[in-house]
């Protein structure tokens, strides 16, 4: 078990690496899908259906997001100035978190062998009978924390009414021409048209 | 121990994609990498042994979840993260587009100049 996660893991590694280093973006792109269906799969094992789930349908929405992304425009990535100082700095310092987080990770509790916890052990005991739903996952997102995903589908609703006014085509209404014939000063016939009325 | 580790191997992968390459698109591709890595992280650490998926199967007694099933409370948050992400992602991605209309390219040193 713990094996083939570890194979799983060091596939999406050896897939984001790919994703970072290929020269052309549509492949790099391929490879995301590769770090993401892969990730579906640990899911899979870790007992979260429901995650595994939303990552594959979410997987594939990025995939063509991006490929809609890459595939009409120019697609190269090769950098014309190449600066070494970002990325050698940028090595040194992720080199020096990693040494970090090696030791960081000695102090985490064991893996498959977590600290009590009492939310988790009381979504679990009360769950069914507080919110009637049989799936423990479904009772914390859309009963014990729904606010949560309320605020969710707000930053969901936001991003998207901020892409389409991004990519809308025209920025406002095309004005008629009758409308702009009388911007400015008007004319002693236009002021007696429009003050007929009085 | 070591799945911690090498979830971490893959956030800084991410964001040393991030922060090093030029293009926008790589850029792109490093936010959601260490996306990635951040909600295996997070379904890791509420993983135990022998764990089961928190749901209850017909047939199945209260106790058998409440002893084997895995914490479902970092899955309830990952679950949104992944939305939120698309979301973020489809932003990022309509942006530069309309950058790549404007300056016919994608790479950060060349975007820099203004225009009125």
């Amino acid at each position: 078990m713990e094996i083939f996660l570890l194979v799983l893991t060091i596939f999406m590694i050896v897939g984001s690496i790919v994703a970072i280093e290929a020269k052309n973006l549509l492949s790099s792109v391929i490879s995301v899908g590769i770090v993401g269906f892969s990730l579906g799969i640990v899911f899979l094992m870790l007992g979260a259906p429901d995650i595994a789930i939303t990552q594959v349908v979410v997987e594939i929405l990025i995939l063509v997001i991006l490929i809609r992304a890459t595939i009409t425009t120019d697609n190269t990535a090769i950098e014309k100035h190449k600066d070494t100082f970002p990325v050698v700095v940028s090595l040194i310092f992720f080199g020096l978190f990693l040494i970090f987080a090696y030791f960081a990770v000695q102090e985490l509790p064991q893996f498959g062998d977590p600290l009590p916890r009492e939310a988790a052990a009381h979504y679990l005991d009360n769950g069914p009978e507080e919110t009637g739903a049989m799936n423990i996952v479904t009772a914390v997102l859309l009963d014990y924390r729904a606010y949560d995903t309320m605020g969710e589908a707000t930053v969901l609703f936001a991003s998207i009414v901020g892409a389409f006014v991004i990519l809308r085509r025209r920025g406002r209404k095309h004005r008629k021409d009758e409308d702009t014939e009388k911007v400015g000063i008007l004319e002693d016939e236009d002021i007696k048209k429009n003050f007929e009325g009085f | 121990m070591i799945l911690y580790f090498l979830a971490l191997v893959l956030f800084v992968m991410g964001l040393y994609c991030l922060v090093a390459k030029k293009n926008i698109i790589k850029k792109i591709i490093g936010i959601v990498i260490t996306e990635y890595s951040i909600n295996l992280f997070l379904v890791l650490v509420g993983w135990r042994k022998g764990g089961i998926a928190p749901i209850l199967l017909k047939g199945m007694q209260k106790s058998e979840i409440v002893e084997k099933g895995v914490d479902p409370l970092p899955q309830a948050l990952v679950l949104t993260s992944i939305v939120i992400g698309l979301g973020v992602l489809a932003l990022m991605v309509s942006i530069c587009l309309r950058l790549y209309e404007k300056y016919k390219t994608f790479d950060m040193s060349e975007i820099n100049r203004l225009r009125g």
